[in-house]
């Protein structure tokens, strides 16, 4: 049994349901991220879990302990928002002893605690400080701490670092990381930024509409996506339409070329329609290798991103990204040019 | 510009003339008690009629009780409404407004109906009962000051997540109020105090129909008996009224915590 499992969540606001039947079973110590667009319903998930708000159906268990009616205050849950949660008119120090107080632990007890809080989250001179004296991310920072010294079960984040800069967002989502693994405590962490998700997480929840997209490890949810948001919502991804020439044999036809696929044959029939996705980092273009799959293509478009040169390929109705790394000796290629596209077969990938 | 400029002098200046003229010369006429000399002879003998002390010590006890019963219920009810009830906003506006619409001698004889010695609740039979009604019924005219208050104070802060973060650590709502919000609302909280305090120091209706030595009635027995007392105690009424009012001024201002907005 995992330590921490949904089962069957479903929330309705009124009318409107925004979490259908979700499931997740997580285990201890796991850093798992739900991932997916404004109003997909991360933060409504969450909000279960911490306790406020209570399922419209559906249990949730931490530790075998059904908690699914549980208060706040009885779960064991710690929370980090986005931003403006530390008590204003409390400084560090008394914020991180906030829970330990209301706990009513021992004073010598509740300040080694706040010492060691403050070792871990490397900010030990600034217990002294208030909150507005404190930047984005030391603010998170102590937010961090302060949802920690209580030893909660679970962990759980919702988008911490988006009020951030871009730098500071990187090197405190390593940290965040780092101490999580430390501490070895299960974390579910929100986010609608791909690349935090990807980086970070032991598992991710693609999440759209309120429904689980698909759960899977960033190497599994990055290279073999299971359905077409899945696949577009993470990185950027060709999709193209194509025909099916032959399930069993797995070949298909795009735009009048026929190409093989190697893992996923499609389950409908001869002659019907499917879409199938390939990663631009995937494509390469010039002599292909024996047995790789190739596209006759015009070029559009070409950007030199530095280490990399996007180029944009048409075929037919579709435009195909590609990206190759910038080497010295490769051709430059210009609009207009005709060049072949090639990829391994199991490359392509079918959504359903 | 520089017509619209004049302008405004002139309109400020009838203004300020229409507001301080009559404080001067009720200041003037409060020194002149001894014939031929300005002198504080008034104020001395105002300062010294017990019923002076008595009353005035009433109508402070009157205040500070009313203040703390009106934060003991608006802060909860502000809270709970912005927290978990945010339809009820404008039903919870429209009744702390109704002090301002209903006028104060309405509002009495509607407590007196309701509370007099062959009711249910006989709240006038004793003194102790009297006083507590009248209490009640500062807090009622105090309502809609101190509501919007404790309401600005509240939009200043995060509540949700204020509230949700002190949840998750284990506390109840009680410690939350006292705890979290409370402190994070002082400025508001001092400002609709020093109001409240104002009101109820020169209140006169309540007071008299409910028949309680408090200060208004005082002043309006002074003013009918007396010559040169009624001004020296308006004018000592000002100044309450003013200290009250830089008092909310220095509440608002300085001891304002700084915002946490770091984006
Ligand atoms: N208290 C509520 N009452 C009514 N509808 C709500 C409530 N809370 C959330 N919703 C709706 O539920 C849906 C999911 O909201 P949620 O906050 O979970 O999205 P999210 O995935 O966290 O989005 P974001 O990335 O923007 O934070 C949204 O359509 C939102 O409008
Ligand atoms: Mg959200």
């Amino acid at each position: 049994m995992a330590f921490l499992t949904l089962t069957a969540i479903a929330k309705r606001f009124g009318q409107n349901t925004v979490v259908h039947g979700f499931d997740l079973a997580v285990e201890r110590g796991e850093f798992i991220s739900l991932l997916g667009p404004s109003g997909c319903g991360k933060t409504t998930v969450l909000r279960m879990i911490a306790g406020f708000e209570t399922p419209s159906a559906g249990t949730i268990m931490i530790d075998g302990r059904d908690v699914t009616y549980k208060r706040p205050a009885e779960r064991n849950v710690g929370m980090v928002f986005q931003a403006y949660a530390l008590f204003p008119n409390m400084n560090v120090a008394d914020n991180i002893a906030f829970g330990m107080k209301v706990a009513k632990r021992p004073k010598a007890e509740i300040d080694a605690r706040v010492t060691e809080m403050l070792e871990l989250i490397s900010l030990p001179d600034l217990a002294a400080r208030y909150p507005y004296q404190l930047s984005g991310g030391q603010q998170q920072r102590v937010a961090l701490a302060r949802a920690l010294a209580v030893k909660p079960q679970v962990l759980l984040l919702d988008e911490p670092l988006s009020a951030l800069d871009a730098k500071i967002r990187v090197s405190l989502r390593e940290e965040i990381r780092a101490l999580q693994r430390e501490l070895g405590i299960t974390t579910i962490f929100v986010t609608h930024d791909q690349e935090e998700a990807l980086s970070m997480s032991d598992r991710v929840v693609v999440m759209h509409q309120g429904r689980v997209e698909q759960i899977g490890t960033p190497h599994a949810i990055y290279n073999t996506p299971k359905t077409r948001f899945a696949a577009s919502f993470v990185g950027t991804l060709n999709m193209l339409d194509a025909e099916i020439k032959d399930a069993s044999a797995g070949l298909i036809i795009v735009e009048g070329q026929t190409l093989r696929i190697a893992n996923g044959t499609p389950g409908a029939p001869n002659g019907s329609r499917c879409t199938v996705a390939l990663r631009p980092e995937a494509l390469a273009i010039g002599p292909a290798r024996p047995g790789d799959n190739v596209l006759s293509c015009t070029i559009e478009d070409v950007q030199f991103l530095g280490a990399i040169v996007r180029v944009k390929a048409r075929c037919g109705a579709h435009i195909l990204s590609v990206d190759t790394f910038n080497q010295a000796g490769q051709p430059a290629w210009a609009r207009g040019d005709q060049v072949e596209i090639h990829f391994a077969p199991e490359h392509l990938v079918v959504l359903d | 510009m520089r017509e619209s400029r004049i302008g405004a002098w002139i309109a400020f200046g009838i203004g300020a003339l229409y507001f301080i003229l009559p404080l001067i010369a009720t200041f003037e006429f409060s020194l002149r008690m001894k014939r031929g000399e300005y002198s504080f002879e008034a104020y001395r003998v105002v300062f010294a009629d017990p019923r002076f002390q008595a009353s005035f010590t009433y109508s402070v006890g009157q205040a500070l009780a009313t203040i703390f019963v009106g934060i003991a219920l608006v802060v909860p009810t502000a809270y709970w409404v912005r927290l978990r009830a945010p339809q009820f906003r404008p039903i919870v506006e429209f009744i702390t407004l109704l002090p301002l619409v209903i006028p104060a001698i309405v509002i009495v004889f509607g407590y007196l109906r309701i509370f007099n010695s062959s009711s249910l609740i006989p709240l006038t039979d004793t003194n102790l009962g009297t006083d507590a009604l009248l209490m009640f019924g500062y807090v009622t005219l105090a309502l809609p000051y101190l509501y919007r208050a404790v309401d600005t104070g509240l939009q200043a802060i995060d509540v949700r997540t204020l509230t949700e973060s002190a949840e998750s650590l284990g506390a109840n709502a009680f410690t939350i109020l006292t705890r979290v919000i409370l402190p994070n609302i002082r400025p508001a909280l001092l400002s609709g105090a020093f109001l409240t305090f104002a009101i109820v120091i020169g209140e006169f209706t309540f007071a008299a129909l409910l028949n309680r030595p408090a200060f208004g009635p005082y002043l309006q027995l002074l003013g009918a008996n007396r010559a040169y007392e009624p001004s020296a105690l308006a004018i000592m009424a000002f100044l309450v009224t003013w200290a009250c009012m830089g008092l909310m001024q220095l509440a608002s201002r300085g001891l304002r915590l700084p915002t946490t907005d770091t984006r």
